[in-house]
């Protein structure tokens, strides 16, 4: 039995932006190795912390929790039954008594039947007690966005509904370097994270890993490109696509500079500001639905706080407001040639 | 192949058992019900002996706890007719389950209430200003007025704070169940809910998780027989909760509610199991709630009279505890002293809702405090924004009413 113990963090570092770490300690790793290396991170940092979930205990259907079960037992890495009301609660009540708890709901799109408990009950725990209580040691893991043929069901994205809860953080991160110290920095910090996880760049996006425990800061935008004459904000899946319009929009001299939200929710509003201050021009892009995503809610902040700034209105390039489609995939989702056009519109207004 | 080696051991593999057929179609329909375990009988007569071993002193406090809460309920209760707070909640009649589960539990024992538990909280020292102070919401109230009245909580009494959606706890038990058997502690996390509520799912996904991953978790059910006007027959099929909990693979005990001599060893035995055996425990209780669910609530309209009076003379939990205690010698009944330890109450309770209307609200910042563990950018400038309002609209709004004001 493990006793309580007093966690020692010595090798921890935080960052803003992954390129502050300047580890030469490197592996090259994909994303689901990545996220299967901070997990193992914390687990052996930290004697309370527990990794749980549908089929975790073999290694996970996307290999994230591979071979922690062996390493670390079954009391701390474990399989729960197939119920993600349960998980979630669970995963509240185990952090409300001081655990670190990590769940995983194996896709978005199954998120909702644990919705009442993430959004009444781990988003309200602090506030409602006068902060005797709380469950920030709870980050809820879970995969998101478009594969190439998830249709309704395994392609959702469903940040907009949890940014609509205040008490709760939201990240999503890019590649493997961001998603290591991104899920970390979301383990370790004091409120109830919802980490997504793009499941097209477990095994797609690959990068050399530093292999040090390190963490880059949440509510922080990270600028991945500069540009002078048009904002793009984007994140997860979708910042490889922005890359890809911004090569297209340079062909006609059109410099874009590209913004990762990183965290959705509470988001970094100020890096946003100050890029379109600059450029003038904006467009944000999401793989969800355009009503209510999140485009809606950082169209409405920019133009509060940029109005006199603007030379074109701000546009939304993302989803339709339809379920996710199966052969329609190509035409719905938000690709380069989409968002390339939009550049164009905006330069051109 | 290493993968494949790993797996070579196959729980799941087939064998054949000839025992596990039947060559005929012979349904399940009967339901034998899960009797109540009883101590003392509807007069307070002793028929299972060898559970008359609270300690005198015990049995005393709780009584006078018991008739104590009936006291501050009826005073509260009529203080929201009077418009002093703006709702409550009885628990006329339940007491016995909640103040003698209680104290049958350990101190460290973390409690995960619904709203009907005012006996778990006040067994272990929550008090009468603490109640009073939450269901007025001052600046006194642990909760920083955030919550209707009799959403209470209490770090310093390991009872967590009291939510509003039902059933919710119920699964959070379950985890903090499990947090506390593979750290090997000598805690249990014991969680209440009403029959009604053990129809929502959260009731079945905390049953499932707690027995199947082993979790050092009570489940204690009071079966009141309503859920606001819902009784139970409209509530479930089935024998009542308990028959539910063995189909979990969970050990189950029905009792008698309104024993509280049951209660208390029913419950001090569950609690020795689970430490015991590493695994859940399943209680339900089986009450009656004499009262309205709330102030918002008039049971007449959907119960008789006749139907709660058979409750409140025919078995009643202070009654029977009280002809108990007299008839082993336990307590001398003196009409002074109880009327007295009422009286004390009622001063108490109007005292306490003299001075916590005089108190403040807590502070306007407080609106913007513990969404998140700081008060972060977004909220700080919502807050300035506030400020901004308030200060230019000061004679719109009760400024003063709270603390600090502006």
């Amino acid at each position: 039995m493990q006793l309580l113990r007093k966690v020692y963090r010595f090798s921890s570092t935080k960052h803003r932006f992954a390129s502050d770490i300047k580890s030469t300690n490197r592996q090259k790793m994909n994303l689901f190795q990545a996220i299967n290396n901070a997990l193992d991170i914390e687990l052996g940092a930290n004697p309370k912390a527990l990794l749980f979930g549908e089929d975790v205990k073999f290694g996970g259907v996307f290999r994230c929790s591979q071979g922690l079960n062996e390493k670390y037992g079954t009391d701390r890495v474990f399989n729960t039954p197939l119920c993600e009301q349960g998980i979630g609660a669970f995963g509240i009540g185990l952090a409300s008594v001081g655990y670190t708890a990590i769940a995983e709901i194996q896709f978005g799109d199954y998120i909702f039947p644990a919705f009442d408990q993430i959004v009444n009950e781990a988003a309200k725990f602090r506030y409602r007690s006068g902060d005797q209580f709380n469950c920030g040691s709870l980050t809820i893991r879970t995969t998101w966005g478009a594969v190439g043929h998830g249709a309704l069901y395994h392609s959702q994205s469903p940040e907009a509904y949890f940014a609509h809860t205040p008490g709760l953080k939201v990240v999503v991160p890019r590649d493997p370097i961001q998603a290591k110290g991104l899920l970390l920095a979301s383990i370790r910090d004091k409120n109830p994270v919802i980490f997504f996880e793009p499941k097209a760049l477990y095994r797609n996006a690959e990068d050399e890993v530093p292999l040090d425990d390190y963490e880059l800061e949440l509510s922080k935008a990270e600028v991945v490109q500069e540009g002078k004459h048009i904002t793009l904000i984007g994140y997860g899946t979708q910042i490889r696509v922005l890359r890809e319009a911004a090569k297209l929009a340079e062909k006609d001299g059109v410099s874009c500079e590209i913004i990762d939200l990183q965290t959705i929710y509470p988001y970094d509003g100020q890096t946003l500001v100050d890029s379109v201050k600059k450029t003038g021009r904006c467009i944000i892009t999401h793989e969800a639905p355009q009503t209510c995503g999140m485009g809606a809610e950082l169209s409405a902040l920019i133009q509060e706080k940029c109005f006199l700034h603007l030379e074109a209105p701000i546009k939304r390039v993302t989803g339709y407001d339809t379920p996710f489609p199966l052969v329609h995939e190509p035409i719905y989702l938000p690709d380069k040639f989409k968002i390339y056009e939009a550049i164009k519109q905006s330069v051109n207004y | 192949m290493k993968h494949f080696m790993r797996f070579s051991k196959i729980s799941n593999a087939f064998k054949e058992v000839p025992s596990q057929y039947v060559y005929q179609i012979d349904p399940i329909k009967n339901f034998e019900p899960i009797k109540q375990f009883r101590v003392i009988d509807l007069e307070g007569n002793l028929i299972a002996k060898e559970y008359n071993n609270i300690p005198k002193e015990t049995l005393n406090q709780i009584f006078d706890l018991m008739i104590s809460i009936e006291e501050m309920d009826n005073l509260l209760y009529m203080s929201q007719r009077q418009g002093k707070i703006s709702f409550y909640m009885t628990s006329f009649g339940e007491t016995a389950t909640t103040v003698g589960t209680t104290a049958a539990l350990q101190p460290q024992d973390f409690i995960f209430p619904q709203y009907r538990e005012q006996g778990s909280f006040m067994w272990r020292g929550f008090t009468i200003e603490q109640i009073v102070n939450q269901c007025i919401g001052n600046h006194l109230d642990g909760g920083k007025g955030r919550q209707m009245p009799v959403h209470y909580g209490s770090k310093d009494l390991n009872i967590v704070t009291v939510s509003s959606p039902l059933t919710t706890q119920v699964p959070q038990a379950s985890g903090a169940g499990y947090g506390f058997r593979v750290n090997g502690e000598n805690k249990i996390a014991a969680t209440w809910f009403g029959e009604g509520a053990a129809s929502e799912g959260d009731f079945h996904s905390a049953m499932n998780f707690a027995q199947t991953l082993k979790c050092q978790t009570l489940f204690l059910c009071r079966n009141n027989h309503y859920a606001i006007s819902t009784p139970t027959d409209d509530q479930f099929r089935g024998d009542t909760i308990a028959g539910k909990a063995p189909a979990y693979g969970m050990r189950t005990l029905k009792i008698d509610g309104n024993d509280l001599l049951a209660v208390y060893n029913g419950v001090k035995y569950a609690r020795e199991q689970i430490i015991k055996n590493k695994e859940p425990f399943f209680i339900e209780f089986i009450t009656y709630r004499i009262g309205d669910h709330s102030t918002s609530d008039h049971s007449v309209l959907y119960r008789s009279q006749e139907e709660i009076d058979s409750w409140k003379s025919g078995n009643n939990p202070i009654n029977r505890l009280g002809l108990f205690l007299k008839k082993q010698g336990l307590r001398q009944f003196n009409d002074d002293h109880d009327n007295q330890i009422r009286k004390d109450v009622r001063n108490r309770v109007i005292a306490a809702l003299k001075h916590g209307s005089e108190q403040q609200s807590p502070s306007i910042q407080d609106l913007f405090t513990d969404v998140y563990d700081e008060v972060l950018p977004h909220l700080q400038e919502q807050y300035t924004e506030l400020r901004q309002h308030l200060t230019k609209y000061k004679d719109q709004y009760p400024i003063n009413k709270f603390k600090g004001g502006l």
